[in-house]
């Protein structure tokens, strides 16, 4: 009689976890997951450490005492007995306000320096190149600068508009272009439906939604019709009709009036103030950014093939429809990815701000917060956290859009 | 049993690198030369002169404990701050002590955790103004834009002012002296805010300084003086005792003309001797050698030489002593005894 028995177990040794292939990789993550535990566990225990040799704890509390200082630009109420976390908030305002102008100018520069660099006409592709290559090779930090020290030092105080015969006077009567920034009226309302002026401007701009709603019903509308009949009705002014009227008559019953602004005591009063730093730091940033996003419309339009134009010319397409209907929805697909980039690096750079004292979240809560508080592990924690979330938005929203643009398989 | 050995060398590391910082004295010695941090620049006060070497009435403190601690005046490293800049760099241990027109304040010392050793300016917040805006007192500036440096006390009293007031202003945030007096200059902003000593010698450095008048009005106290981190007292001694030596120097009629002479032997004030190490045993006590203090005064004079040569009336920026005189004189500046 046999018996079959298993062939002797060899145990597991220890050796096993480096020579035996089934294991080594496992020890391997075991060990850099051990180092990478340690290195994180020593640089807090450093940061603790340290904190207390300097006698510091870590403590929030800061953002809810009186921050003690005025900030210029205020979207929202604020003074100077509101809070340190308030502050943080006027500039956090402060710099998506600056962020989506940038995004937006640099993006309508950037598509259109993108198409004319590849324009046949020799002067305008050669200019555009000028502006693309001179823009993307000088540091941002002098252009924020350089631009500010222009509109400083070229542009009249506003004591050049006052007395009989002012050396200066105002453009159209409206606007007041000052070494301090630009005027430009502003509409307000008479009689308020609210007293808060922004539950009145969103009234204005639901019905103005609405409008373009309507709009759109209307065109799908007329092409039904056209698909129909083969004849699309004229709807230019049913459309003009509909974008204009609701929202005026909701304007004349609020009483919208324009504030002109004017000369009072030291300073132009009145109307809506867009300060120099603003105004340089906007410009800057969009004309910096607008130059990348051009390579990258370029490199776009370039990515489309040739064949796709000389199609559409084949057609009968004129170049401006080819390059609005044929080309550039190609080629976003090639453009949006990096575009999103170009979104996220203008917003970082937005933090720049403080060198010519644009009050952002840098220069509130990442600036004269830390500095009168010395809570700068806290500020800078938050800081961060903050443009960690604003980036994460923005790509996300990009994303969202780039998945309805991107090609479709079927 | 291994992560044990690697978190106790973690561990012994770590208090060995917090023992080292807790040392300035040791550090400085080792290094050979102070790490001092200045302004990025306000006349008299403290600015490269043509030959690149800084001077000014704050520099002078600097090379006045660098003369105590190494022997040496020009064993300075100077770092320009901001206002802005100024406490994070003392704090992380970037510079030994900071000397940049600070004022004292209660938060300062306590929340901020940084040890002022004494004032070596009386100062308070003041206002400069075109003259032909026509303005004579702070109450009329009404809707005036203010230039205004970020991070300082000028810029809470500010806030301060025009909300008790009931007035007006639009404040422009700068960095530093040399760019508000460009934006002032060039009329982007009305007023420009900072302490009258910082005003008197930015106007100094105008090409018509008689075009611009300071308000009369005084908004706050802003008694400035060196500063460095809490928790190394050894340290905070040392700076505390050279800047008293130096207003003492002044007191007792210690100048650098006779201090060789009251130096080379013991004379017949004793609180003399001991400052200058010809009796007893103070340079000691502070770990120093015994004429640390002849040093410290032969690097730039006593107190009142200072004053006179950086920032006194005969100089462009001109300012009179004031509260800054002896308090025999009748002013704030007052040494402890050296006893």
């Amino acid at each position: 009689m046999t018996t079959m028995t298993d062939p002797p177990g060899r145990g597991f040794r220890l050796s096993q976890l480096i020579y035996d292939t089934r294991y080594r990789s496992m020890t391997i993550q075991v060990v850099a997951m051990i180092l990478l535990m340690l290195l994180f566990s020593w640089l807090v225990s450093n940061t603790i450490h340290n904190l207390q040799n300097l006698g510091k704890d870590f403590d929030f509390g800061f953002l809810s005492q009186p921050s003690g200082y005025d900030i210029n630009q205020r979207l929202i109420d604020y003074n100077s007995q509101s809070t340190h976390g308030r502050a943080a908030l006027v500039g956090i305002i402060n710099t998506v306000l600056v962020a989506f102008l940038g995004c937006a100018l640099a993006t309508i520069l950037g598509v259109i320096a993108g198409v004319l660099r590849l324009s046949n006409n020799w002067l305008v592709s050669r200019l555009m190149a000028v502006y693309v290559e001179g823009f993307r090779n000088v540091p941002l930090l002098l252009w924020i600068v350089l631009i500010f020290a222009l509109m400083t030092e070229s542009t009249p105080a506003p004591s050049a508009f006052r007395g009989e015969n002012p050396d200066s006077t105002m453009l159209f009567d409206v606007f007041a272009i000052t070494n301090r920034g630009v005027y430009i009226p502003a509409i307000h309302f008479g009689t308020p439906f609210f007293d808060n002026g922004f539950f009145n401007w969103l009234l204005v701009l639901i019905v103005l939604g609405a409008s373009i709603f309507g709009i759109q019903r209307l065109r799908h509308w007329a092409t039904e019709k056209q698909e129909a009949t083969g004849a699309r009705p004229t709807t230019w002014y049913f459309i003009l009709g509909l974008l204009v009227i609701p929202t005026a008559i909701l304007m004349v019953l609020m009483g919208a009036f324009w504030d002109i602004p004017s000369l009072q005591g030291f300073n132009f009063g009145g109307g809506i103030h867009l300060r120099n730093s603003l105004i340089a730091l906007w410009l800057a940033l969009s004309l910096y950014t607008g130059a990348f996003i051009a390579e990258i419309v370029r490199g776009g339009i370039l990515a489309v093939s040739k064949g796709q134009t000389e199609a559409a010319y084949a057609l009968g397409l004129r170049p401006g429809t080819t390059m609005n209907l044929v080309i550039l929805p190609q080629a976003m697909r090639v453009i949006i990815p990096p575009l999103i980039s170009q979104f996220l690096n203008l917003t970082k750079n937005s933090s720049l701000a403080i060198a010519v004292g644009y009050m952002d979240v840098r220069s509130t809560l990442g600036g004269i917060t830390i500095n009168q508080t010395g809570r700068e592990l806290e500020g800078m924690l938050l800081l961060g956290l903050f443009y960690l979330v604003l980036s994460l938005l923005i790509s996300g929203a990009m994303n969202i859009y780039n998945a309805s643009v991107k090609l479709k398989e079927r | 049993m291994k992560k044990t050995v690697i978190l106790g060398a973690l561990t012994v590391a770590g208090l060995a690198a917090g023992a080292a910082s807790a040392a300035t004295l040791d550090d400085v010695k080792a290094r050979g030369n102070l790490n001092c941090g200045v302004s990025t620049g306000l006349t008299g006060f403290s600015a490269p002169d043509a030959n690149g070497v800084w001077q000014g009435f704050d520099v002078a403190v600097c090379r006045a404990v660098a003369a105590a601690v190494l022997g040496d005046p020009m064993a300075v490293e100077f770092v320009p701050t901001t206002g802005q800049t100024r406490f994070t760099a003392l704090a992380s241990g970037e510079i030994d002590m900071l000397a940049r027109n600070t004022t004292w304040t209660f938060s300062r010392d306590n929340d901020l955790k940084f040890e002022f050793v004494g004032v070596n300016y009386y100062d308070g917040q003041g206002f400069m103004i075109p003259k032909e805006l026509g303005v004579s007192s702070a109450k009329e500036l009404d809707g005036a834009t203010v230039c205004i440096q970020t991070g300082t006390t000028t810029e809470l009293n500010l806030a301060d002012f025009f909300r008790v007031n009931n007035i007006s202003y639009e404040p422009v945030p700068i960095e530093t002296n040399a760019e508000a007096q460009q934006q002032y200059l060039a009329g982007a902003c009305d007023v420009y805010t900072t302490d009258a000593s910082g005003l008197a010698a930015t106007r100094a450095s105008f090409e018509a300084p008689g075009d611009h008048v300071i308000l009369p009005e005084i908004i706050s106290k802003e008694p400035l003086g060196p500063l460095v981190r809490h928790g190394d007292n050894e340290w905070g001694d040392i700076v505390r005792w050279t800047l008293n030596a130096l207003i003492a120097a002044e007191e007792y009629g210690v100048t650098s003309a006779n201090i060789g002479e009251l130096a080379s032997a013991p004379g017949n004030n004793p609180e003399i001797n001991r400052l200058l190490g010809t009796e007893g045993e103070l340079g000691a006590m502070i770990g120093l050698e015994a004429d640390w203090a002849q040093k410290a005064i032969m690097a730039n004079g006593n107190y009142g030489e200072i004053f006179e040569k950086n920032i006194g009336e005969n100089t462009p920026i001109g300012l009179s002593r004031g509260l800054n005189a002896q308090w025999t004189d009748g002013g704030l500046m007052y040494s402890p005894p050296f006893r």
